[in-house]
């Protein structure tokens, strides 16, 4: 049992660091109508922007922070010189367009960090593990990424549902053109929200690259789950991504977990070995399938389409 | 007599290019260049090129061309970069292979060809059984043998159960099955992940602490091995469950693993620090040429021999690479300085060798590095020579 709620929390860290990538993605997506596959570059680059902050201030907090404002700034910039001249045309020429910027910050990351990847140095109260419960000590810096993940989560319902500016994302994500006929400034409103998208992946890449350190691409395996994420959730809304980042964090590490066992049961041990951990990684797609099968809009479709 | 001249010309041209051909001894290397385990290939082609200085940039008086391939570290591209080698660039020797599915898939074409393909790092236990080949040379090790060894290791610290914990693809599954052969304790459990994109392995960690074994035994090649190390410790299991290791501590991903890695013994058929000629030359020449990387690691040592082992067999066949049992018979004899100190080939053309007990300390510099503790096993053949028909 005590196990069990160590997998949960796992599952959970999982899915809440999905769900800021996913996050930024969903509104990108839903919004701008454009697929953006470089979302896990912004990522990557938030990883190693703290790696190099980490050793600059000596900080992780800072690094963290100073991390966090060069990927939006980053962003900003990707989105006034390639992604504008992007809006409007075919989904192709997105995954075309922005599959030449993976490419193209791979290649920088490489000629400005070299191949070998970076470290980001934690702090030695966050590398250390607490006792949550008696018998279930859990690594602090696990717990740190729920905790920051769920504020900015917070943060983030507060100013989609509570501003204006919250207003005008949901306006968007369920009418583009009418929001445009309306006489906002649309052009700001996109290069913000490509920023602040950028930001959140750049947050998400900084916590997991203390985890899994930096690595050149390391954006590329987890964009494909946060694929999956907002078509579970359903494109365009916060909600949708945010509950079906649980889910897929949490049937992901708790099927990695428990499904050889449970295979065990019917198989040779031989057999469970080898199918439960295919089996496991299978999980979220098959999840998936039968999310695009019984609502193909996903769970919680941004209204009006 | 315009034309017979352009004619003979012609002829003559014709007649050379061949000749030109055969003068050379066409190589390919087929290794990871790209991703995150590029790092390794890097490793491994500077050792090779290392080599090939020492040797004079020749092998038994002819010049040597070297073409590098990267695998992306995928099976199918490892696959195709290896058939455009045989079949149009038509190398001699086809050298290389970090990872054991890629050199799974790699293999048939290869010796279908009867081209001489040395493995310098993977060992699936396929090729050491059944699957073993006249055209086949490894100059590393059986998958198997080095878990083995590590198992040997616990047995003798009185390990009496043990979590396996290791990546789900041939060579993961062959070193959990390595050390569960020669481990006399009890496996508590053990976990296969999936390979090369899982990094997080908080489930299995988690997994691994509630089953509450006297050790961990783990195996993550390259990258996965800091971002298994860093999270081991994250988890606060440092201290509490030991871990036991095979190719997860090496020179490349020390930097990263840092103080991590104190302590943390592993299992090598080659240390930096091994006390013999070739060896002091191969890591001092190294660290010259290439200050600006750590290494050489275990994979290059193994490429260094892949060259000297070509060369020995060249030089033993007076440079004639078209007679191949001839050349079979050389490079059987391993007649070379081999930086691990000599070795002899079994029946399958796997080494037969010592595997030493390493760990990663602190030097007075503050910088860490790998230094021989021990030998855990003299003169060790794998498991599954036996099976292989070659007598």
């Amino acid at each position: 049992m005590l196990l069990f709620i160590e997998q949960c929390l796992n599952g959970l860290q999982l899915g809440l660091l999905l769900f800021l990538l996913a996050a930024g993605l969903t509104l990108i997506f839903g919004i701008m109508d454009l697929v953006n596959l470089a979302h896990g570059s912004f990522y990557m680059l938030g990883a190693y922007f703290a790696a190099t902050f980490a050793v600059m201030t000596d900080s992780f907090v800072l690094a963290a922070l100073l991390a966090m404002l060069a990927t939006l700034v980053v962003g900003m910039a990707v989105e006034v010189i390639a992604m504008r001249r992007l809006y409007g045309r075919d989904h192709l020429d997105h995954v075309l367009a922005t599959f030449g910027l993976i490419l193209f910050f791979n290649e920088f990351v490489r000629l400005a960090w070299g191949p070998e990847g970076r470290n980001i140095p934690l702090p030695s109260w966050l590398n250390t593990s607490i006792e949550l419960l008696p018998g279930v000590p859990y690594s602090a810096y696990r717990l740190s990424i729920i905790v920051v993940a769920l504020a900015v989560a917070f943060l983030l319902y507060l100013i989609v549902m509570r501003t204006r500016l919250g207003m005008l994302i949901r306006a968007g994500a369920s009418n583009r053109e009418m929001i445009g006929a309306l006489g906002v400034n649309i052009k700001l409103l996109y290069t913000l929200i490509f920023g602040v998208g950028a930001a959140l992946a750049g947050l998400a890449g900084l916590m997991q690259g203390a985890i899994l350190t930096a690595q050149i691409g390391m954006g590329e395996n987890i964009l494909i789950l946060a694929f999956v994420v907002i078509i579970i959730g359903g494109i365009g809304s916060i909600r949708g991504a945010f509950i079906a980042s649980i889910m897929v964090g949490l049937i992901d590490t708790v099927g990695r977990s428990y499904l050889p066992e449970f295979f065990k049961l019917a198989l040779s041990n031989e057999a469970a070995a080898t199918a439960g951990p295919a089996m496991s990684s299978m999980l979220i797609y098959l999840l998936m399938a039968l999310v695009l099968v019984v609502r193909p809009e996903g769970l919680f479709p941004a209204g009006g389409r | 007599m315009k034309m017979a001249l352009c004619a003979a010309g012609a002829v003559l041209a014709l007649a050379a290019a061949p000749a030109a051909a055969q003068d050379k001894i066409k190589i390919g290397f087929v290794s990871t260049f790209s991703g995150p385990t590029a790092v390794i290939g890097n490793d491994m082609r500077n050792s090779f090129e290392l080599a090939l200085d020492h040797l004079g940039r020749k092998m038994g008086g002819k010049d040597v061309e070297v073409i590098y391939e990267d695998d992306q570290q995928k099976p199918e591209v490892g696959l195709q970069k290896t058939q455009k080698l045989i079949q149009s660039d038509k190398v001699d020797f086809v050298v290389g292979y970090i990872w054991s599915n890629v050199l799974l898939a790699s293999y048939k074409p290869v010796v279908e060809s009867q081209t001489f393909l040395i493995g310098a790092n993977a060992g699936p236990h396929q090729l050491a059984g059944e699957q073993c080949s006249p055209f086949f040379f490894s100059t590393s090790w059986q998958n198997d043998q080095t878990p083995q060894a590590m198992g040997l290791y616990m047995n003798q610290k009185g390990v009496k159960s043990v979590y396996l914990i290791g990546p789900n693809y041939a060579a993961g599954k062959d070193m959990l099955a390595g050390v569960a052969s020669t481990f006399k304790g009890q496996i508590v459990g053990q976990d296969l992940t999936k390979w090369p994109d899982q990094l997080d392995f908080s489930a299995e960690l988690s997994k691994a602490r509630a089953a509450n074994p006297e050790a961990i035994f783990v195996f993550y090649p390259g990258a996965a091995g800091a971002q298994f190390l860093n999270q081991y410790v994250q988890a606060g299991l440092k201290g509490k469950i030991p871990l036991y290791t095979a190719f997860t501590i090496d020179e490349l991903t020390l930097p990263r693993q840092g103080d991590a890695a104190l302590g943390v013994p592993g299992a090598q058929e080659w240390v930096n620090d091994l006390p013999n000629d070739a060896n002091r030359k191969f890591v001092a020449d190294y660290r010259k040429k290439h200050a600006d990387v750590p290494g050489p690691t275990f994979y290059g040592a193994q490429s260094y021999d892949a060259a000297m082992l070509i060369d020995s067999a060249v030089k033993g066949t007076k440079g004639n690479l078209s007679d191949k049992n001839a050349l079979r018979a050389e490079l059987k004899k391993a007649n070379f300085k081999s930086v691990r100190g000599n070795f002899k080939y079994g029946n399958n053309h796997f080494p037969i060798q010592n595997f030493y007990l390493q760990e990663a300390v602190k030097n007075p510099d503050g910088k860490l590095a790998l230094k021989t503790v021990s030998t855990i096993v003299e003169n060790d053949q794998d498991r599954f020579h036996e099976k292989c028909p070659m007598k």
